[in-house]
């Protein structure tokens, strides 16, 4: 990740520190990391964002956004 | 998997599904899909297991890694059962069930509520809370839970689709531990019964059939085996002749003996009389 400038805002991704652009969408963050945002679900500072609002729902400062996915289990 | 049959003998049939809530699960048997050591072992386990139905747990996607489980898994023919596992507190396993059906468009949740991590013991207080909680907002609650018959009824009072006692620890192996319990479980239920956690080989899913559960819910004993896939099948096979002995009515244990030959008539030169 580009170091944090004027223009970007620090957020937490499952619990590790990321600079990413001011004005960036979920729908961005995804697409940043490179992940299909189909078999996932993400919260935003513990609230459930809707897959239908990925990409109208712009991050902020401080953020703790969690993205979860499904592993083996019993 | 094809089987040579005896013509005159034809297959008895097939047990009628599973429902839960709205979900129809064709399986007796359903499977969990952890500690496999890789995915296409996983697939052909699930296989030989007969299993439509499958449980997963829900973690932090790994950032790195570009395939997942469910890469893995047929969805149109599997059903897939989020858990809540590794959850130690009732708010922990809302906020997971709440994100399971979130990602899956799914109502159904296994919900486990752990009390401490060395019994791995269900916390039966905050699973009762929980299922409450989860069963308002629609989800089909799947609960795991202790052996307990008092608190299998409480459960299914409070809107549990299924009640999921355990046969032992969760991977103990220990098998069925307490089938007075489990029997007084089933006898008293509404909802189905499924068997969760315990068990260690075949013969104990048989026991717990012949005891009369609707189901039974593994995955230590099959994906732990040195042979995952030869314990699967071993498996499918043991619920079958489980279910299939408990329709068939067993007989009672008796503390004696019973002789199954005629007791006169014999050449003995003296007939012991009762």
């Amino acid at each position: 990740m580009s170091e944090p400038a004027t223009n970007t805002i620090r957020i937490s991704v499952n619990g590790n520190p990321l600079a990413v652009r001011h004005g960036s969408t979920i729908s961005d963050l995804l697409a940043t990391l490179a992940m299909k945002p189909v078999l996932l679900a993400v919260e935003r500072n513990r609230e459930i964002v809707r897959k239908s609002e990925f990409s109208t729902t712009p991050l902020a400062d401080g953020d703790r956004i969690e993205i979860v996915t499904f592993v083996g289990g019993g | 998997m094809s089987q040579s049959r005896t013509p005159s003998l034809p297959e008895p049939s097939s047990p009628p599904p599973l429902q839960v809530g709205p979900y129809t699960i064709q399986s007796r048997l359903i499977v969990g899909t952890g500690k496999y050591r890789d995915f296409e072992t996983m697939r052909q386990a699930i296989e030989a297991s007969g299993a439509d139905c499958v449980t997963v747990a829900l973690r932090r996607i790994d950032l790195t890694q570009r395939e997942t489980i469910l890469d893995h898994l047929d969805r149109s023919r599997i059903v897939l059962l989020p858990n809540t596992a590794g959850c130690y507190n009732e708010e922990d396993a809302l906020r997971t069930a709440r994100l399971a059906r979130e990602m899956l468009d799914t109502s159904l949740i296994k919900l486990e509520v752990i009390a401490d991590p060395r019994t791995l013991l269900p916390d039966p207080v905050a699973t009762l809370r929980a299922t409450e909680v989860l069963v308002k907002e629609g989800f089909t609650v799947m609960a795991y839970t202790s052996d307990d018959p008092v608190l299998a009824r409480h459960l299914a009072s409070a809107g549990a689709a299924a009640v999921m006692p355990l046969g032992s620890a969760i991977g103990s192996g220990l098998g069925i531990l307490n089938r007075h319990n489990i029997r007084l479980i089933v006898e008293d239920s509404k909802v189905p019964i499924i068997v969760d956690a315990g068990v260690g080989t075949a013969s104990d899913v048989a026991v717990a059939f012949e005891i009369g559960v609707a189901g039974v819910l593994l995955n230590t004993a099959i994906a732990g085996a040195a042979d995952p896939v030869a314990m699967a099948h071993a498996m499918r096979l043991a619920a079958r002749a489980g279910i299939l002995a408990f329709g068939a009515g067993r007989i009672p244990a008796r503390p004696y003996g019973s002789a199954s030959s005629p007791t006169h008539g014999t050449i003995a030169a003296s007939e012991h009389r009762s």
